[in-house]
């Protein structure tokens, strides 16, 4: 068959198939390492491990597949690289009743994900009004440090926020109940409790709601520039030269708080459980035990809480529109919106039975193929939208779930193109306003709060995101859907 | 300058060191918010005090820090500096109180750059050799 890579003296890299590769499993492995990816994301994986980097992701797999109660195999998608405990790109799936959930399979930043919206417009329409429109979208959309939004709750109405996600939104008047349909989990996971949640956390909250927050973070204004499946994409309503808005955030200080509080939580848990913690990030709880379920009850809470500020952006966003062209908001629709740093329970088919699990998917989406119930009904027949973003200069994706990615993946892919350059050596190789010149220079209107977020996040900082897709759409855990070009980029 | 930034893929790695575990704490702590803003341009008009606790040395340097971005996030202030002004050990671990200096952020004097979510435990490190009392993490931004 494949290639063989001996890393080190126990640890194997096996080619399985042309775009997977396993670890076989060793000393406390229960399941094997698999990872989505082609010679070159191999390649540097192994460098990683051999430069004896203090932080390595193909160290991460394997400490991820000895945790107790993981099914099938620890996963890593196309954009893997190193996190915390967990791979970035990494997905673990633990069955509910002798499984664990960890923290490093969620971060710090809970459900932070990508709501994309559609619009009746056209490329050619926004051109000539594009820096009006990014004018209006950086005044309206509140982002960089220390920003706050114009929704001030108390701390009775963040336990409503924490309960109800996005529909707290809505009911605030920030966009449609429609809206609530193309979210994941209808906008509302339930099992969020917010006495779970530390008083200390939901502070962070008070004036958070509707803010964007700084680093790889963006809304975007993008323009459909290829569709390579014509029936899926008339399923999601899209059509060539669309104009599309897509909002990449999440979870805030509260979400951030939530990271840290529990990381002390469940390394005591770790401790009383007997779990041998291989990395201090990599701690955990059993599923069941009373720290599990509410560490479980937290996570939901951020979940929610995220829901609710892209739910509250997106209107921004419409407002913005409205303002610099016009366009009522009733005509903007929600195409999809996903979250990539979340754990979830959900029924999967685990060798012919159907076992109740905690998937964790940090830096991976969901991806689930056609039929599952938990899709908007539009969606259903073909699978739902998996939304994958590039980089400022760089394109997007939309792409599909399939049947496949349910037998190998647990219904998860890809978020991201992932960094190649630390933020450091990025600011040293680039200058904030030499790219935002550049980017004009390609018809590309970014506005930012922060020229040296910019130079931290400039377009050659990250892999091309098109490699990565390519690699997963050939393995067939998703298929391409569109293409989408930025004409607009808000940056915190 | 006893901090500096370590290359980290995703993230942002820090070293801090000094010729104490106090002194190389605040170093640490000068290195997060180094990550925020230009600390040239923060004044030092407002005073808070932290209290926080740890089972071990470097996880009350990732404390001290996650409880400063508290602060700094809810009373909306940048923190120039941070002084230890006490550090005890009893039986279950070691309590520490310090005092940050800072500002009220402001986006027209103050170049804002990359928010910190959290200090982490990844690449936590407590090393000390010759005089020097070095701690490193990861810092999720």
């Amino acid at each position: 068959m494949g290639k063989t890579i001996q890393v080190s003296d126990q640890l194997r890299v096996v080619q399985t198939e042309p775009y997977i590769w396993e670890i076989p499993p060793h000393g406390e492995m229960r399941v094997p390492g698999r990872i989505y990816g082609d010679q070159t994301t191999v390649d540097h994986l192994v460098e990683d491990v051999q430069a004896g980097k203090s932080w390595n992701a193909l160290v991460q797999i394997v400490n991820v597949a000895c945790l107790p109660g993981i099914q099938r195999a620890s996963l890593a998608m196309a954009d893997i690289h190193p996190g915390y405990g967990f791979p970035i790109g990494g997905v673990g799936a633990f069955d509910f009743d002798e499984g664990v959930i960890s923290m490093a399979g969620i971060g710090y930043d809970i459900n932070c994900g990508v709501r994309t919206m559609r619009t009746n417009l056209s490329r050619a329409e926004i051109e000539p009004k594009k820096e009006d429109l990014a004018n209006a979208l950086y005044r309206t959309v509140p982002a960089g440090l220390g920003s706050t939004g114009d929704i001030k709750l108390s701390l009775k109405e963040v336990d409503k926020v924490l309960e109800k996600g996005a529909e707290f939104a809505v009911e605030r008047g920030y966009g449609f109940a429609e809206d609530l349909e193309y979210v994941e989990e209808r906008g509302r996971i339930a099992g969020a409790d917010p006495d779970t949640v530390s008083k200390k956390a939901k502070e962070r909250e008070f004036n958070q709601v509707g803010t964007l927050g700084s680093g790889n973070h963006y809304l975007e204004v993008q323009w459909v520039e290829e569709v390579y499946a014509p029936d899926v994409a008339d399923a999601y309503g899209l059509f060539p030269n669309q104009i599309l808005i897509s909002i990449h955030c999440g979870s805030r200080g509260l979400g951030h708080q939530i990271g840290t509080d529990y990381l002390k939580v469940l390394e005591a848990a770790s401790r009383k459980y007997n779990i041998p913690i291989r990395e201090r990030e990599l701690v955990c709880a059993p599923i069941t035990s009373p720290e599990g379920r509410r560490y479980l009850a937290a996570v939901n809470c951020g979940i929610n809480c995220a829901f609710a500020n892209r739910q509250a952006i997106a209107h921004l966003a419409r407002r913005a529109f409205q303002d610099a062209l016009g366009v009522r908001p009733q005509e903007i629709a929600t195409l999809y919106e996903i979250g990539h740093n979340t754990a979830k329970v959900e029924e999967h088919d685990v060798d012919g039975h159907i076992k109740k699990l905690v998937v964790h998917r940090k830096g991976a989406t969901r991806a689930f193929g056609p039929g599952r119930k938990e899709l908007p009904t539009a969606y259903r027949d073909v699978g739902q939208p998996v939304l994958v973003g590039g980089t400022m200069g760089t394109c997007s994706f939309i792409l599909h779930g399939t049947e496949l990615a349910m037998r190998e993946t647990f219904g998860s892919a890809l978020h991201g193109a992932g960094r190649t350059l630390s933020r450091q050596q990025a600011k040293k190789r680039f200058w904030g306003e030499d790219v935002i010149t550049e980017l004009a220079g390609q018809g590309i209107v970014v506005r930012a709060h922060s020229k040296a977020g910019v130079a931290e996040e400039a377009p050659g900082a990250y892999k091309d995101v098109e490699e990565v897709v390519d690699i997963m759409h050939n393995a067939g855990i998703i298929r391409k859907v569109a293409r989408l070009r930025p004409l607009i980029c808000v940056k915190g | 300058m006893a901090y500096e930034y370590l290359d980290h893929e995703a993230d942002v790695g820090i070293r801090a060191s000094g010729a104490t575990f106090e002194e190389a704490l605040a170093e640490g702590a000068r290195a997060m918010f180094g990550v925020m803003t230009d600390l040239n341009q923060v004044g030092r008009s407002e005073e808070v005090v932290i209290h926080c606790q740890a089972g071990d040395l470097a996880a009350l340097f990732v404390e001290c820090l996650n409880e400063l971005l508290f602060q700094s996030d809810t009373r909306h202030l940048l923190f120039a500096d941070f002084q230890v002004t006490r550090l005890t050990h009893s039986g279950a671990g070691y309590e520490l109180e310090g005092v940050a200096h800072g500002e009220p952020l402001d986006a027209a004097r103050h170049d804002l750059c990359t928010e910190v979510k959290a200090a982490t435990y990844a690449g936590l490190k407590y090393e000390v050799g010759d005089g020097r009392h070095v701690l490193q993490c990861v810092l999720d931004v």
